[in-house]
């Protein structure tokens, strides 16, 4: 079966998101000839730039030009694409909080299956699309088979499509706004405030050892205190440790959170969810420190210390020490 | 304000390691350490601050098998009002919609100004709250980090979206909101709070209370089938250092020069 492959472009300031032309590749491995639509809402210039940007790489770039449409409001645009998709659609969603915002009440509306945060496919069996999820903080993986046969509302992990330069589809841009019907919404989105600078800036630091929830407790935050200052490093954290207020939010890192570009990463008790990982850049040399080798951590890190942190720590900190 | 919050219950990932059973067919179950669903805690805090605030009621349900009435009950000893427990053989092998599907009908049983969910459950799906606000036409509103009622109709939610940034939303009532974890600090429940709801009685509904036809749920109206677990092949992973916590540091040392990880 041959459906159409739509794909919802995330942009900001005229620039679109890196998830765009994941979301080709994601397509290509579902349908290895499609040329997916891209669907960019959005209002004023800024649109254009980033429809043009794109053409390259779609089979046609929808432009969708509204006053209403400033501001991404999942309600407003789900209205949108119910009346401009066609019923065996297949749209593709990157992860993130506006895919979680739309996404699966779309699907219901669109009567098509729903598949949330998808990190890899498997190919068609007649309608049977199989799926990759991840599950259990990333410790098993699942397979699913999807009946598309309706269409299909998809999420894709974001970081896992590799985008392909190579290939261009040499698409053009419509100019659908004529279609935009009714974007009345119960819902109404009044500003954003934008996160709080904290003491120290974690994204300018060449070295870094974060803690996650496997420091066990605020008073076992010191342990990496003191590795931080052996090594000439800052202690950043994972979200639950801004959660459970053992550390001030500019110390997070994660889609959530900072993004950071260290030489160096130190993940200890840090499970590697997807969301903690998208926020280092720059592929620094990852060192993790995890009781559990199952732990996703350990096939992201260069090095893996399968430990008690609160026991190997201390020891590395003090050879350290013993070393200057 | 009458408010209906879903919790479920699952395996505490920093409690277990997670491992898939011998044919593949589901996770090794057996000494399992479970709990309620990390974000649905803060989900259930914040509908009784609310309630503390404005006054009225708040109902937890969970959708499972019996064991589930243990997070029902650890709910109430936080200081839910009501628990339900909705389990029935058919709703085996559901689907996100056959989930969403049921629960709706037990929305549908009460009155309720807001339905609270949390953003995710252990299946990393986030996609339950989404499609019961579709499902029940009403706004919507996912990774909620913080609640203001404004008004018998309304409410301001902040979202919390990519960076730490909230967007700060106007919704009306009634309406679903999917909790972000971090939104309040969970109240400690001991022992004393178990005992005191402990002969509390929950209902117990199945698909004939609900209204439910059994074929519109479980496995065989799943659009989505799962087919098995695995444990994806190790790309090339970390290298694992081994020897004593001595050795090992030392090795730690040597790696973190060569790399610029001393300074
Ligand atoms: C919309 C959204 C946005 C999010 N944004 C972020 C974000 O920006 N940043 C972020 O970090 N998370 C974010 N999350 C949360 C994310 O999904 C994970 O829940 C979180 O990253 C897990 O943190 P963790 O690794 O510290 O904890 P866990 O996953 O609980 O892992 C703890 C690890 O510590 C290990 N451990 C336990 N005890 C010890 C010990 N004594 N010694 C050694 N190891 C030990 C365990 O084996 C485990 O692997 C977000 C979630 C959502 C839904
Ligand atoms: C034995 C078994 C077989 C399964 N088979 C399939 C299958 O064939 N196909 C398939 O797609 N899925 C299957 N599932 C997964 C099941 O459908 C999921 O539980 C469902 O998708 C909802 O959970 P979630 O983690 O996706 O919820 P999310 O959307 O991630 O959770 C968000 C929120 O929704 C609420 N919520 C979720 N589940 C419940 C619940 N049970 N009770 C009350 N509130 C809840 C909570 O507030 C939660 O925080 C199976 C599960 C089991 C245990």
């Amino acid at each position: 079966m041959a459906a159409q492959v739509f794909a919802y472009i995330v942009h900001k300031n005229g620039v679109a998101d890196d998830t765009a032309l994941e979301l080709v590749s994601a397509a290509r491995n579902i349908f290895p000839d499609t040329s997916p639509t891209a669907i960019v809402t959005g209002s004023g210039t800024d649109l254009d730039g980033v429809c043009n940007d794109l053409a390259a790489s779609f089979g046609e770039v929808w432009k969708f030009d509204h006053e209403a449409l400033a501001y991404p409001n999942a309600e407003a645009i789900r209205k949108l694409l119910m009346a401009v998709l066609p019923a065996d659609a297949v749209v593709l969603f990157p992860h993130d909080t506006f895919g979680m915002d739309l996404a699966p009440g779309l699907s219901i509306k669109l009567n098509s299956v729903f598949v949330s945060d998808a990190a890899g496919f498997e190919g068609l069996d007649g309608n049977n699309l199989k799926v990759i999820r991840q599950e259990y903080s990333g410790q098993v993986s699942t397979h699913l088979m999807a009946d598309i046969s309706a269409g299909a509302v998809i999420n894709v992990r974001p970081g896992i499509f590799q985008p392909d330069e190579s290939r261009s589809a040499g698409g053009q841009v419509v100019d659908k706004s004529s279609k935009i019907g009714d974007l009345s919404v119960g819902r109404r989105f009044l500003e954003v405030v934008e996160a709080e600078a904290g003491d120290v800036d974690i994204t300018k630091e060449d070295i870094l050892v974060s803690v996650g929830r496997g420091i066990e407790d605020q008073d076992n935050i010191e342990i990496a205190e003191e590795l931080a200052e052996a090594v000439g490093g800052v202690v950043s954290c994972s979200r639950p440790i801004v959660d459970a207020k053992w550390l001030e939010k500019p110390r997070q890192v994660g889609t959530s959170g900072q993004t950071v570009k260290p030489k160096v990463y130190m993940a200890l008790g840090i499970s590697g969810s997807f969301q903690h990982m998208g926020g280092i850049k720059g592929n620094p040399y990852i060192i993790a420190v995890n009781k559990n080798l199952k732990a996703p951590i350990f096939q992201i890190a260069d090095v893996g210390v399968v430990e008690d942190l609160l026991d190997f720590v201390p020891v590395l900190t003090e050879k350290i020490q013993e070393g200057k | 304000m009458e408010i209906l919050v879903c919790v479920k219950r699952v395996p505490d990932t920093a409690e277990n390691e997670i491992e898939v059973n011998r044919d593949g067919s589901d996770i090794e179950r057996d000494d399992l350490v479970y709990s309620v669903n990390e974000w649905d805690n803060y989900a259930v805090e914040e509908a009784i601050q609310i309630v503390d605030k404005v006054g009225g009621a708040v109902t937890v349900v969970s959708l499972g098998d019996e064991d589930s009435e243990e997070i029902v009950r650890r709910e109430m000893a936080m200081g839910a009002n009501n628990g339900i427990l909705v389990s029935d053989d058919a709703f085996e092998g559901s689907d996100g919609k056959g989930v969403a599907a049921i629960l709706k009908t037990v929305a549908e049983k009460g009155s309720y100004d807001l339905i609270l969910t949390g953003a995710q459950a252990d299946d990393g799906a986030g996609q339950i709250g989404g499609m019961l606000a579709a499902m029940l036409d009403l706004p919507y509103a996912s990774v909620v980090n913080s609640i203001e009622v404004v008004s018998d109709s309304q409410l301001k939610v902040g979202r919390e979206i990519e960076g730490g940034n909230q967007e700060l939303n106007e919704i009306g009532l009634p309406c679903v909101l999917s909790i972000q974890t971090g939104i309040n600090e969970p109240r400690y429940v001991g022992i004393r709070g178990i005992r005191k709801v402990a002969s509390v009685d929950i209902p117990i509904w199945g698909a004939a209370d609900l209204g439910l036809d059994a074929s519109n749920v479980g496995q065989s109206a799943a659009g989505v089938k799962r087919v098995d677990y695995f444990v994806p092949e190790f790309g090339e992973g970390a290298e694992i250092l081994e020897g004593s916590d001595e050795e090992i540091a030392e090795k730690l040392i040597d790696l973190l020069k060569a790399k610029g990880g001393i300074k």
